[in-house]
Parts: C-alpha cells; sequence; structure tokens
C-alpha cells in the first residue's frame, strides 16, 4: 500500500487500444491491500485482460462481497459499475442484475471466506443456474482482514503463521464448481499473469458461468513454510494441465504444435481458445475425467492450474428461462403492457 | 546479459542524467531538493565546489544537462510540450537568493608551500584553477591582457544577459583567496615565463581569433565590417557605444546571438542575421534563437555571403546567394545554389560572427611544446599535461572553442595535475571520485526525499519590459524565477540520483513493483542478449543509450531487469515491496579535486 496516488504519468510508448485507451485508462484507485498481496497482481491482469479486448469499461459491471479480495474491484477499471454487496451475497445479487440487463459483462470479484464459509450456498446456486458471468474467486486460504485464521479453502494439515496445522478438510472451489454446472472452470495462481491474463480473456469469451480460482498469496498471514499457499509452494507444486492461447476473430492458425498437442476450442464469440497441453492425457472438455485428475493430484499435494474444463455448448440463465433478447430494463411500457386485446387473448388460451 | 555491477561508480552517475551530461559532474538533483528546501546557500555552495561560477552560469550556460534531462524523456506522450526541468535557471535562483556567503567561503592560507605557478589569461579555466590550488598553499598569479579578470564571461557575454555584479561577485571569491592578478599585461613569449621559474605554467587563453571572411569589398569597407568577439569585447569595455542604424550579422553561433542583440540595442533598428545553414542546423542553442527572435530580430536561413557592396570606401550592403541543403549517402551536407537570382540587403554595418581559432602567436615554435596538425597543442587527454612536463592546458585553448563549463571542467583536472605534478606523484593516477549511497527509508511510506511526482511544465523565466531592455545594453533581460516558480519548478526534478537499488536474494517474485510502477521500467523475466531482451521487457527499452538494471539469482532462475530510462523514481515499488528487496537509496557523487581530502582525511558532505 501506499499514501501516494500512482502518478499519471505513463511509458512514451504505452499502446492504444482500439478504442483508443491505454491499460493505465483500466486501472482504479490505488490499492490499500498490503504491500505484496497476491490480489493486486490479480487486479493488474484484470486490467490487462479487458485492455487487450477492448472492453468498454461503462459496460462492465464488478459485483464483490466482503473481504481483502472483495475490496479490489475499487482497484481497477475505474470507470466500471461496481457494487459492493452484503457479505456472500455477491452470487445473488449477480443474477439479479444479470436478469435485468443481460446486456453487461458481470465480474464478480470474491474471496474464499466469503465464497467458501458465509456464501457458500450462494455460491453452488450460482453455478447452477448458469448465470452468464466470470466469477473470480481470490483464494488465499485464510481471513486476512481478521488477522489470518484459516478458511474453508485451507488445506488440512497446513500450517498457520504461529505454526498450528489446519484439521479440517478444505473445499475445493473448482471442484465444487465443477459438481455444481459451471461450464467454464479454471484455476491459476496471481503469480503467473502470463497463464492468468488469457484465462480471464477465455472467461470473458465464455457464455454461461466461468469460474476461476485464483490461488493468491497473502504476504501477511500465509506466505510461510508450512503453508500450501505461499508464492514458494505454488511455485513448487503448480501442476499446469495446459496453457492458453486468445485467438480473436477468424483464425490464421500458423504455428506449428506437434501433431495432439494442441486444441482449439472455438466460443460463442467467435474467438479461439487455443490449448496447449501440458499434461498429455488431459482432456479439458470431460468433466468427469476432470474431476477425478483435480482430486488425484490434489491427493498428491498439488495444485492443478490451467483450464480445467469447458463447455462449449453451453447455455446460460436467460436461455434457459426462454427470455427475450432485449435486456428487461430496456423493454419499455409498449413491450410490458400490450394492452387489454392482448390479455383477453392470454385469458383465453388459459380457459 | 550479466548481472549489473552497481559497486561500479559509472553505473549510477549516467542515471544521474544532469550529472552525467555536465561537464563539472555537478550533483543537481541535490542542489535543486536544497533550494525545494529554501536552503538557497547550500544550493550555492553545492555548485560553487563543483563549478565555481553558479551565478554566471546560471545565466549564462550550454546546459548541456537539459537536453540530457530525463525529465524532458517521461513528459513525451504525456504533456503538450515535453521540456527538461529548467535546470540553469534554478541554479540562478540559489545564486539571487543565497545571502553572504563569505563565512563559507575557504579560508586564506597563510603557510604558503613555497610552489609558484603561473596563469596565462583570466577566464573561467585559470580562476578555477586557481580556485582550487591556492588552498592548498599554492601562490598563483594570473595574466591577462584585459584590465579584470573573467575572460570571455567578461568581454564577449553581454551585459544584459550577464551584469557586471555577478562577474566580479565570483571573480572576486576567487581573487579574494589571495591570487595575484596582473591585468593589462599581454604575455607575448612562453619562453620568458619560462624563464621567470614558476614551478607550474597553466595555459587559459581561450580562443581568441574571430574567423574572417574574405570576399569580394571585404578590404574596400574594412571601416564597417567587424570581428564579431573583438566587437563585443569593444562594446563589454565602452570602447564602442552605437552601431548603425541597419545592421546585418553574419553567423550561425551564439556569438551571433549576441552580436545582433548587442546591435539591437546600441542604435541598431533594422538588424538581422544571415545564416548559410539552415535555421535548424544552426550551432546557436534553441534558447537563444528563441530570444533573438523575440527581440524582432529575423533570422534568414540558407544564404551564402558572396560579396560586400560599397561606395566611396564605404560599406552599402552585401549580396547573397540562395542555396538549399543537400545530404550525400553519407549524411554529409553541402549547400547547393537554388539557381535564383543573388539577392542584396542593404546595410551600414556587418559583424562577422563565423566562428573562433585558437591562435598561439606567443608562444615560440622552437620552446620544445608541440602541436597538432590542426594547431592545437599536443596534450594528454586526461591530464591536460603538455609536450613540456610543466606546462598544461586548459578551456578553449587545450581543445578550440567550447564552454565556459567545459572550462571549468578542465581547470579541476588541470589544477589535480598540477598538484600530482608539484609532489612528485603520476599523473596517470586520477583521484576516484567521493561516493555514497545511503537508504532514504524513515518509515513504510515515508522517504527523505520528496517522491511525489509533480504534473507541472515547465516555467518560463519572467522578461523585463521589451521597450525598457531594448534601450540600454546594461539592463539585464532575464529576471530570474522568484522563489515560488523556482518551488514549483523544483518539483519537476525525479530526484534521479535516489536511486532503485534491488536485492534479488530478498525478492519474492510477487510481481508488486511491476503492477505498480507506472512507467512500465520493471520486468522479471527469462535472461537474454541485451538486444533481444530489450524487446521482451513489460514496455520495450527503446533507448539503447540508457542501461538496463539486471539483476540474477532470483528463486525462478528469471532475472529482474529494470529499463531505468523513465523512471519516475518515486519509489513506489520501494514501497509495494513487502521484503525490502527495493531500496530507494541516494547516490551522492562529488568529483575529486585538488584540495586537501585528497591528502587528510576529510569527509566535506556526506549523503545523509
Amino acid at each position: 500500500m501506499t499514501y501516494l496516488a500512482k502518478p499519471r504519468l505513463h511509458h512514451p510508448s504505452l499502446p492504444h487500444n482500439a478504442l483508443g485507451y491505454t491499460r493505465r485508462d483500466y486501472e482504479g484507485r490505488i490499492s490499500t491491500l498490503c504491500a505484496g498481496c497476491g490480489h493486486d497482481s490479480i487486479s493488474a491482469a484484470i486490467i490487462q485482460a479487458c485492455w487487450e479486448l477492448d472492453i468498454e469499461p461503462h459496460r462492465v459491471a464488478k459485483l464483490s462481497g466482503i473481504g481483502c479480495s472483495s475490496k479490489t474491484p475499487d482497484y481497477f477499471l475505474g470507470n466500471s459499475h461496481g457494487f459492493n454487496t452484503v457479505h456472500g451475497r455477491m452470487p445473488s445479487v449477480l443474477t439479479g442484475a444479470n436478469l435485468a440487463n443481460r446486456a453487461l459483462l458481470y465480474l464478480g470479484v470474491s474471496g474464499d471466506g466469503d465464497s467458501a464459509s458465509i456464501g457458500l450456498g450462494q455460491f453452488a446456486h450460482v453455478m447452477r443456474r448458469g448465470v452468464n458471468m466470470v466469477y473470480i474467486l481470490e483464494n488465499n486460504g485464510v481471513y486476512g482482514l481478521t488477522k489470518g485464521q484459516f478458511s474453508a479453502t485451507a488445506d488440512k494439515g497446513s500450517a498457520s503463521k504461529k505454526g498450528v496445522a489446519n484439521a479440517d478438510s478444505p473445499i475445493d472451489t473448482a471442484s465444487l464448481a465443477l459438481l455444481m454446472g459451471a461450464t467454464f472452470v479454471a484455476r491459476s495462481f496471481s503469480g503467473d499473469k502470463g497463464q492468468l491474463v488469457p484465462m480471464i480473456k477465455a472467461a470473458i469469451g465464455h457464455q454461461g458461468a466461468a469460474f476461476i480460482d485464483v490461488v493468491s498469496p497473502c504476504l501477511a498471514f500465509n506466505n510461510h513454510p508450512g503453508s500450501t499457499k505461499s508464492y514458494d509452494y505454488v511455485r513448487d507444486h503448480n501442476e499446469a494441465v495446459n496453457f492458453l492461447d486468445i485467438i480473436e476473430g477468424r483464425p490464421e492458425i500458423t504455428t506449428d504444435y506437434a501433431a495432439g498437442t494442441s486444441v482449439d476450442v472455438v466460443q460463442h464469440d467467435g474467438t479461439i481458445i487455443r490449448l496447449r497441453k501440458a499434461a498429455a492425457d488431459y482432456d479439458a472438455t470431460d468433466k468427469v475425467s476432470a474431476m477425478n485428475y483435480i482430486q488425484k493430484h490434489h491427493a498428491l499435494g498439488e495444485v492443478v492450474t490451467g483450464l480445467l474444463y469447458i463447455d462449449n455448448q453451453s447455455t446460460d440463465i436467460h436461455a434457459n428461462l426462454n427470455t427475450v433478447a432485449t435486456p428487461l430494463n430496456a423493454l419499455t411500457e409498449k413491450e410490458l403492457c400490450p394492452g387489454s386485446a392482448a390479455l383477453a387473448k392470454l385469458n383465453a388460451s388459459l380457459r | 546479459m550479466h548481472t549489473t555491477d552497481i559497486k561500479n561508480p559509472d553505473y549510477f552517475h549516467k542515471v544521474v542524467d544532469c550529472q552525467w551530461a555536465c561537464p563539472a559532474h555537478t550533483p543537481v538533483p541535490e542542489y535543486i531538493r536544497m533550494i525545494a528546501a529554501g536552503r538557497y546557500a547550500d544550493a550555492y555552495m553545492v555548485n560553487w565546489y563543483s563549478n565555481v561560477f553558479p551565478g554566471i552560469l546560471g545565466r549564462t550556460c550550454d546546459r548541456p544537462c537539459e537536453p540530457a534531462c530525463r525529465r524532458g524523456r517521461v513528459e513525451e506522450d504525456n504533456l503538450e510540450k515535453p521540456e527538461p526541468v529548467a535546470i540553469c535557471r534554478l541554479k540562478r535562483v540559489a545564486a539571487d537568493h543565497k545571502g553572504d556567503i563569505s563565512a563559507r567561503l575557504p579560508k586564506i592560507e597563510t603557510v604558503k608551500n613555497g610552489k609558484r605557478i603561473a596563469c596565462i589569461g583570466g577566464g573561467p579555466a585559470s580562476l578555477t584553477v586557481a580556485r582550487d590550488l591556492v588552498p592548498l598553499g599554492y601562490q598563483l598569479t594570473i595574466f591577462d591582457q584585459d584590465p579584470k579578470a573573467g575572460g570571455f564571461m567578461r568581454t564577449q557575454v553581454p551585459r544584459f544577459r550577464l551584469p557586471e555584479e555577478v562577474i566580479d561577485e565570483e571573480v572576486g571569491y576567487i581573487l579574494d583567496l589571495d591570487v595575484e592578478f596582473i591585468g593589462g599585461r599581454r604575455i607575448d613569449s612562453l619562453k620568458a615565463i619560462l624563464a621567470e621559474g614558476y614551478d607550474a605554467v597553466f595555459i587559459g587563453c581561450g580562443a581568441p581569433r574571430g574567423r574572417d571572411l574574405e570576399i569580394p569589398g571585404r578590404q574596400e569597407a574594412a571601416g564597417q565590417i567587424h570581428i564579431g568577439i573583438d566587437w563585443l569585447s569593444s562594446v563589454s569595455f565602452g570602447h564602442i557605444e552605437k552601431v548603425g542604424k541597419r545592421v546585418i550579422v553574419l553567423g550561425g553561433g551564439n556569438t551571433a546571438m549576441d552580436c545582433c542583440r548587442s546591435a539591437r540595442r546600441l542604435g541598431g533598428d533594422d538588424v538581422k542575421v544571415i545564416v548559410r545553414s539552415g535555421f535548424e542546423e544552426m550551432k546557436a542553442s534553441p534558447w537563444e534563437k528563441e530570444d533573438a527572435q523575440h527581440e524582432g530580430i529575423p533570422i534568414i536561413n540558407c544564404h551564402v555571403p558572396k560579396s560586400f557592396t560599397h561606395e566611396n570606401g564605404k560599406l552599402t550592403g552585401m549580396m547573397f546567394e540562395k542555396v538549399h541543403a543537400k545530404y550525400d549517402d553519407n549524411g554529409r551536407r553541402t549547400l547547393v545554389p537554388t539557381g535564383e537570382p543573388d539577392i542584396f540587403f542593404g546595410c551600414d554595418e556587418v559583424l562577422i560572427a563565423v566562428g573562433q581559432e585558437n591562435s598561439f602567436p606567443w608562444i615560440e615554435r622552437d620552446v620544445g611544446l608541440e602541436f597538432d596538425k590542426w594547431g592545437l597543442p599536443v596534450l594528454n587527454e586526461t591530464s591536460l599535461q603538455s609536450t613540456i612536463p610543466q606546462v598544461f592546458f586548459g578551456g578553449d585553448a587545450a581543445f578550440g572553442p567550447k564552454n565556459i563549463i567545459w572550462a571549468v571542467a578542465h581547470g579541476h583536472e588541470a589544477a589535480i595535475s598540477i598538484d600530482q605534478f608539484l609532489n612528485g606523484e603520476s599523473l596517470d593516477t586520477r583521484p576516484a571520485p567521493h561516493l555514497n549511497l545511503i537508504s532514504q527509508k524513515m518509515g513504510i511510506h515515508e522517504w527523505s526525499y520528496d517522491n511525489d511526482i509533480s504534473n507541472e511544465s515547465r516555467n518560463i523565466v519572467p522578461w523585463a519590459a521589451a521597450e525598457k531592455t531594448l534601450k540600454s545594453i546594461k539592463i539585464e533581460v532575464e529576471l530570474g524565477f522568484d522563489a515560488q516558480t523556482a518551488l514549483k519548478e523544483t518539483q519537476r526534478c525525479l530526484n534521479c540520483d535516489v536511486q532503485t537499488v534491488f536485492k534479488a536474494p530478498l525478492c519474492i517474485e510477487c510481481d508488486g513493483c511491476v503492477d505498480i510502477c507506472p512507467m512500465d521500467c520493471i520486468t522479471f523475466t527469462e535472461n537474454g542478449e541485451e538486444a533481444e531482451l530489450r524487446t521482451r521487457l513489460t514496455a520495450p527499452a527503446l533507448v539503447a543509450s540508457q542501461d538496463l538494471y539486471v539483476a540474477d539469482g532470483l528463486r525462478t532462475g528469471r532475472v529482474m531487469v529494470k529499463d531505468e530510462d523513465v523512471c519516475l523514481h518515486c519509489g513506489l515499488c520501494a514501497e509495494r515491496c513487502p521484503t525490502g528487496a527495493w531500496d530507494m537509496q541516494k547516490f551522492l557523487l562529488d568529483m575529486a579535486h585538488a584540495e586537501p581530502a585528497r591528502r587528510l582525511t576529510n569527509s566535506r558532505r556526506n549523503a545523509a
């Protein structure tokens, strides 16, 4: 953290995107999180991804709950809509906002306390319903704002800063999201923007519930030997199953990959996710084997990262509810009150 | 790339662009902070030790520091008109506001060491030699053809740019140290000087001969045609007080600018500068050209003088041929006539300011002093020693016309050499600079320098009203910054001497510094060859002359690469660093002078 605002001067060669914005235009206010917090890197990755995708800041809604992670929407996309909800209730507010106006890009930002403890029920249901969103869980395994108690995602046996081992079983939010029906499930690490930025871009392009669990070390309370969410532990145990390249527009595929090492997934918006395989036997479109793989490697103490599962035939809550294409908040009296003749016709059909 | 050796004094010195560019290596950010704090006398003394003539240079310096200033680069694509910090004019602020500093000057050394040194020429180079050597007990005698000391500063810089009091004051500080000044005596024999038994002789006689223009009519109209530097000197000493109504100044250097502006004040209503080259290629500093144009003096470019026209032995005007510049494949310029008919400009007087040359008619060619094919003395470039061991050169006399600040730098070096020579030491081993690197950290967000970055554009120095200044050669045009404007200007300084120092073993590679850096200077990546590495940083490192700071020893095997080019020295990387791998440390480098510190232990200043 710092008392100074980040100087507005930028590098003379800082590029502009198709909208004429620089990356700096996607920043928010200066972060007040602790120095070295993984969450700040995630904010930087979101900024980078939105800039690269030429996203209009006013077409984005950022929603969050309570906690260190949920403070971060203040630190990116300063010109977007924001809603800091009640603890653990971000999914409900996001669902409501999405129903009212399907035209915005919904960015749900939460933490392990917010999503895996008080908001676990909300978390499960927002995935079940297939709300079209990008749900980023900034996962540090501790309650940072209340001085570092274990959260529900802390691994069994991992040690607190004072050396006490955690006795409870962890909730693996990626596995839970898979189980609950999320159609895009990924995991990454705040210290690896090379993997994280394309992952966020892919999630933004996904139609349906996209979930990214980002392991994000807490410098103040969970970055010591014995922690399984520290910079060193994650770097040493990171088992990436694949790496993503995002190809926008029509493919101009020229890069050569050895046969069978890359798979292209076409998204609804026409972008292509190219998955460069790191684990040869991993199939990101096979949900059951993905779940097995994650559990198996978790038992080995490894942190499986990459795009874990994608359903490119996904649908979202609006398709399931068969709503009109026009955002509901844009419907006028004319569409909503078609008149007594239409009412009579409807009544007649029900008699 | 190899890990950067930050213990090499040159590495961080180069990051302080202004100090590196200054021939005397004045610690610029150090004195700018002092001005910001209202410590004008302290700021003055930092300058005085380093460049000897802060008040004079604060008005007349060629300012090599300003084109080098990082501020000019960081404002690119950010502010409307990218400009460096007004370093030179801040120096003047220190001089204007310093008050009485006499108590801070060296005490007159009463114990003499018995060694006598003669300085030929009383300009900045000789005066610097005297300033450095007299406090060590040497006896200095300065000879000058003019009645007063100061050389170029007094004879050629016009009074409306540099008031006489300023020269008297700063030259006085040196002469008052018990230096013998013999004015009005032109030395006409080196042999005779050597015969007088001086232990060493320093030659700082400048480049006193103005180049002439041998074209038709030059002899016939000689009465109204003057050599620029001689004319300026005559104006300076009051021998010339008037000039014709219509004046043509030939030449495109700073002397031409001084000539035209002086002529404007001595009765010239219609003064023009006519120059062979294009406007951009003119040798004059951009601000001096601006100042001339500001006073309504047109600069006519691409005109080559063909002849002087005259009637009855009186000048009537000049003929010029129009040319345009053509560049060959090697970038060499030739001026090609456009074919248009020659152009006539009527005038009453002409001032020729087309260059200066060295001239040593008083040095006998059989005295044992070697000259090269350009007529310059053969010197050791570092020690400035000539082929006669006890004779040293400096200033314009050494390597041809340069400027005051170079003369000062030569003076310091020559003083060291003379001191070494007279103590029987080798002149090849130069004394190392005084160096200090100290953390500026006072708390988590507290630094002992002001790290907030100002978005202020360069402040403009106010001028006295033109109707007043154009009436007299003696009224100073620039008024200097007032204290408030000076404070605003100081805030534009980026404190480039407060260095970002990185300790790889402490780094946990959290990316905090990369994310916060407003200028995208920092990258963690795989190592590579420099040229290739420069292309794949967070922001491309485009300025090859600006170093990359590379550190290995990170846990992931990557390297930290910092492009020094546009770093704001805001310290946010260090504030964001959770482990103290980044620290902001002030790098203070004082060049070694011939001072007691070289022999005795003396920590004059330290960085804290």
